[in-house]
């Protein structure tokens, strides 16, 4: 219990002391790293103890009678937990290569933000019941307003005015009404394993329940309410990277699994006319996306519309609520955290060091950055799912739950959809090695700082690992179906 | 021994307080005496409500005549918990008063001020602990013309068409209510809510007592601002000094929603307002027409203060939607939203005092860059906006917690969608302010200075903002309280069984 209240702790006191070094950029990024590996040390120390069945439990306030807001910590929690903090010490190391080379302003404001953003993401993470979850969701949103609008610009502004009003719109309009009328239903918001619907309404209701959470779920971007994360590409890209590739992303699929398992039940689920059409929604958000992802020719546009159908993999492998799913849906949470990530910060060293955006302008720059291009080849290639990279495992799994459901049509659409995903990022690698740029250029560039080579180093081993040494997540992941059939 | 006079004590400290101010002349004193008397008056609401927590009523007798003969001043949960949210605010905008007031109101009429300023307070807290129907209505024309002086009080010479416009307003409200309360005694005959309250079951069907009815509704209606009877409050609250203002948005209006609740509950009855006569009907349809056009009107306002008033409309919507409900989880939670309202409209406006006291405009475009120039006020600001939006951790959640609640308990989920639609448009208004103040570049380069206000009005903005996140994640008192108040409403608990 005192290393979950530590670990609640620790990037708030970082928030804090990051403010108060503002002055001095060395203390304030040491301060930083420092925060981010206690941080992923106190959520590590507590993973043995919840992998042999322990919920640390902790209640922090009780802001309803009878509702308190609470911590748990459940394995499905703990892989997230884990993700996100152990990314966001390598995003640190990023960011310090970033902001620097980019000499961006309001460093200081950056990195607050971005501790706040890890607090309300691990406290995501640890939510004991549906209200908490939604308070550290809502919490989330605001504490990335500030990083999305980070450049000030008229851009930067309209971007976060999608980005808040879809986000604030689809959790106010229909999650909260969708929890509110779950309270009113069953009486509790506690994750109980199996569900605490079951039973409590009729399937129709619980069909318009579920729509409100799947689209409520706003963080999720399942279509038509995806339009905030291609508009948060205004961002940083240490931001497109570590939250809107990892943690606020998979904290919004990691909430439709939580919804999913513990609110519905994975057996109350099927029952459920209306999951069918969600379904078809889920598939059709994984062609459309790609589809758009296609025609994007700015890079980081091309890696949201990615990850918009990345993301309904998981919910796909959500809904169809059987256990290859679930399993499925939870690792790729953490094998495309991985890849994307990556690509992400690929996408930004192009920046650092070429000040370039757009795909059509990369051609040869494989020759300049081997290392950048080399590392955003591999995740290119684990993104599509090939054997040696970890997605492979996730979709195989989702695929095998889509096969269990038989739902074929979503079978169908995961190969194609695996093809997609090689059309829209294989000729960024082959314009980046193959082609020879049409002008000169005008000026030299070489590979971009060490600080941000060592971090997209790590990211790349990590796929690569994940694949020969799925059994941490498999384990987490049984877990999580093992306790809800 | 005092104890026991805590109910006269709680009124008469502040109207007592006003010829003080006026006698001492002197700017620094009155303002002082004042303080001190805002001050006592809030320790007595908090030990008047801890009193009635236990579930302890308290009745006293003016000078020891007998009720009926009388006025009986009567205390029970649900003035306890209104008298505690008025005085609160009271204290804590005097604290704040001093530099604002002497900013903005002529020099030679400051004693004036506070001293009109405590006959406003003391009318208010008269309304709320009053046992007497026409000692209520003395009450709140003491209130009411102490408002409109005070709101033309302020430099701007529009401020004195908007008074003159609240006070025919307010006065033709009183007028009804008076009517109403007149009727009243006819039937009845006695000025004593209890006993009114005794007599009215056993004449209910008669014509005189739904005529009554309909004065006193139409009547507390215009002073609580209800859509289609708001017009009044837009410019009393855009064109008023600052102070005042925050003062009034946040206590006159929760004040008259008091004295709704009293009327239709206590002396007329749940049973009788809500079976007999169809108020949950027309106040349904007229609180939805106040979310609505409330914020819309709001989003459309180029001056901030107007923008937060016509806010104000919406919210009174969000209150009247409680009562409509007709169901003790609905009555709840208006209650609730008067206290929470009360403390997010009080830190807005003292948070908007803060920009006018330095740049002596409120307007859209002198918002902007204020988040470099007034961070402390602009965070302020930005904490009181999230918690009008309805944003978990804030007051505004538990109140639209508790209304989605009462609207989905019967049923009505298209209500409760209404609801929550209608916080979005909160979100509209609320960030084209954030967006000036963080994101465009003052109008006029010296802005880009920090000039953040003094600290004895950040510390009292700060108070209130602290109290909505407070209350925000430890609701227990305000639930409870809010619980209680409307179990006594229902169960007519100054009723002696």
């Amino acid at each position: 219990m005192t290393a979950l209240l530590f670990a609640i702790l620790v990037p708030l006191v970082g928030a804090v002391l990051i403010v108060l070094t503002g002055r001095h950029p060395n203390v304030r990024e040491t301060v930083s790293i420092l925060t981010a590996i206690l941080l992923f040390a106190s959520i590590a120390s507590l993973a043995p103890a919840v992998f042999d069945g322990a919920r640390p439990h902790l209640a922090l306030a009780e802001p309803l009678p009878g509702l308190a807001l609470q911590l748990t910590v459940e394995p499905l929690g703990m892989l997230f937990a884990l993700l996100a903090s152990l990314l966001w010490i390598v995003t640190t190391i990023y960011s310090i290569g970033y902001m620097r080379a980019r000499q961006e302003n309001h460093q200081t404001r950056f990195y607050t933000c971005f501790a706040l953003s890890l607090w309300a993401a691990v406290g995501m993470a640890f939510a004991g019941n549906l209200l908490s979850l939604f308070i550290f969701y809502e919490l989330l949103t605001l504490s990335t307003y500030p990083l999305v609008t980070h450049a000030g610009t008229a851009a930067a502004r309209h971007g976060g005015r999608v980005y808040l009003g879809v986000l604030l719109g689809t959790s106010i309009g229909f999650l909260l009404f969708a929890i509110i009328w779950t309270w009113q239903l069953a009486g509790t918001l506690d994750f109980v394993d199996g569900g605490i619907l079951k039973g409590t309404a009729t399937p129709a209701l619980l069909g318009i329940l579920l729509m409100l959470y799947i689209f409520g779920i706003g963080k999720a971007a399942i279509m038509p309410f995806h339009r905030w994360l291609p508009a948060a590409m205004v961002a940083p890209t240490p931001v497109s990277a570590l939250l809107h590739a990892v943690a606020v992303v998979k904290g919004g699929v990691f909430f439709v699994l939580k919804v999913v398992v513990y609110v519905f039940g994975i057996d109350t689920l099927p029952a459920i006319d209306a999951r069918q059409w969600l379904l078809y929604i889920a598939t059709a958000t994984i062609l459309l996306a790609a589809v758009v992802a296609l025609r994007q020719d700015n890079l980081k546009a091309r890696l949201a519309y990615s990850t918009i159908s990345q993301l309904a993999y998981i919910v796909l492998g959500a809904l169809l609520a059987n256990a290859a799913g679930i399993l499925g849906a939870t690792m790729h949470i953490a094998t495309h955290a991985f890849g994307k990530i990556t690509l992400f910060f690929c996408a930004g060293a192009i920046l650092v060091s070429t000040r370039r955006t757009r795909i059509s302008e990369l051609a040869g720059i494989g020759r300049s950055m081997p290392w950048t291009m080399g590392a955003f080849a591999i995740a290119a290639l684990a993104m599509i799912g090939m054997p040696p990279t970890a997605v492979f495992v996730s979709k195989w799994y989702i695929l095998a739950g889509a096969v269990d459901a038989g739902q074929m049509l979503a079978v169908a659409v995961l190969l194609l959809s695996t093809l997609l995903t090689a059309g829209y990022l294989l000729p960024v690698v082959y314009t980046a090695f193959f082609e020879t740029p049409g002008k000169p250029d005008n000026e030299t560039h070489g590979e971009a700082p060490p600080a941000i080579l060592l971090a997209l180093g790590v990211t790349t081993l990590g796929t690569l690992v994940l694949f020969f040494f799925p059994d941490l997540l498999l384990a987490f992941a049984n877990q999580l179906t093992g306790s809800g059939t | 021994m005092t104890a026991q006079h805590l109910p006269i004590l709680q009124v008469i400290v502040p109207l007592l307080a006003a010829p003080l101010c006026l006698l001492s002349s002197n700017r620094q004193i009155a303002w002082l005496i004042s303080l001190i008397a805002g001050w006592t008056a809030f320790v007595i609401a908090a030990l008047l409500l801890s009193q009635a927590l236990d579930g302890e009523i308290v009745s006293y007798e003016l000078g020891g005549w007998l009720a009926d003969w009388g006025i009986e001043y009567r205390v029970d949960i649900v003035n306890a918990f209104v008298l505690l949210i008025v005085s609160g605010i009271g204290s804590v905008v005097l604290l704040y008063a001093r530099r604002s007031v002497w900013q903005e109101i002529y020099h030679d009429r400051i004693p004036l001020f506070y001293a009109i300023f405590m006959l406003c307070l003391g009318g208010l807290l008269g309304v709320a602990i009053t046992g007497d129907a026409f000692n209520l209505f003395v009450f709140m024309e003491i209130s009411s013309l102490a408002s409109y002086a005070l709101i033309a009080f302020s430099q701007e010479r529009r401020a004195l068409t908007s008074a003159y416009q609240y006070l025919i307003m307010g006065t033709i409200g009183a007028t009804f209510i008076l009517i109403g309360i007149g009727l009243l005694y006819m039937m009845t005959g006695t000025l004593n809510m209890q006993d009114i309250a005794r007599r009215l079951p056993l004449i209910s069907g008669n014509h005189t007592v739904v005529t009554a009815f309909a004065f006193l509704t139409v009547g507390i209606s215009i002073k609580l601002a209800l859509v289609p009877l708001h017009l009044w409050l837009p410019n009393a609250y855009a064109y008023a000094p600052s102070v005042v203002t925050a003062f009034i948005a946040a206590t006159s209006t929760k004040i008259a929603f008091y004295v709704l609740l009293r009327f239709m509950y206590t002396l007329f009855g749940a049973s009788f307002a809500f079976q007999n006569m169809p108020l949950s009907i027309i106040f349904l349809a007229l609180a939805l027409a106040a979310m609505f056009a409330g914020s819309v009107a709001a989003i459309f306002q180029d001056n901030v203060k107007r923008l937060l008033a016509y806010s104000s409309v919406a919210q009174i919507g969000y209150m009247i939607l409680g009562i409509s409900f007709a169901s003790a989880t609905g009555l709840t939670a208006a209650i609730l939203h008067l206290f929470n309202h009360a403390l997010m409209k009080g830190a807005l406006f003292l948070a908007l005092g803060c920009v006018y006291y330095r740049f002596g405009s409120v307007n859209m475009e002198q918002m902007r860059g204020l988040g470099r120039s007034m961070p402390w006020t602009m965070a302020a600001f930005v904490i009181g906006g999230l918690s009008l939006i309805g944003v978990p951790l804030t007051v505004g959640f538990i109140s639209k917690w508790y209304l989605v609640v009462a609207a989905l308990e019967l049923g009505w989920w298209p209500i409760a969608a209404a609801i929550l639609l209608a916080s979005l448009l909160a979100v509209v208004y609320i960030w084209r302010i954030v967006e000036a103040a963080y994101f465009q570049a003052p109008a006029d380069s010296s802005n880009a200075v920090p000039r953040e206000a003094p600290l004895s009005m950040l510390l009292p903005t700060w108070a209130l903002i602290i109290a909505n996140l407070y209350f925000g994640i430890d609701s227990s008192l305000t639930t409870t309280a809010a619980a209680q108040a409307a179990q006594c409403l229902l169960a007519m608990c100054m009723l002696p069984p």
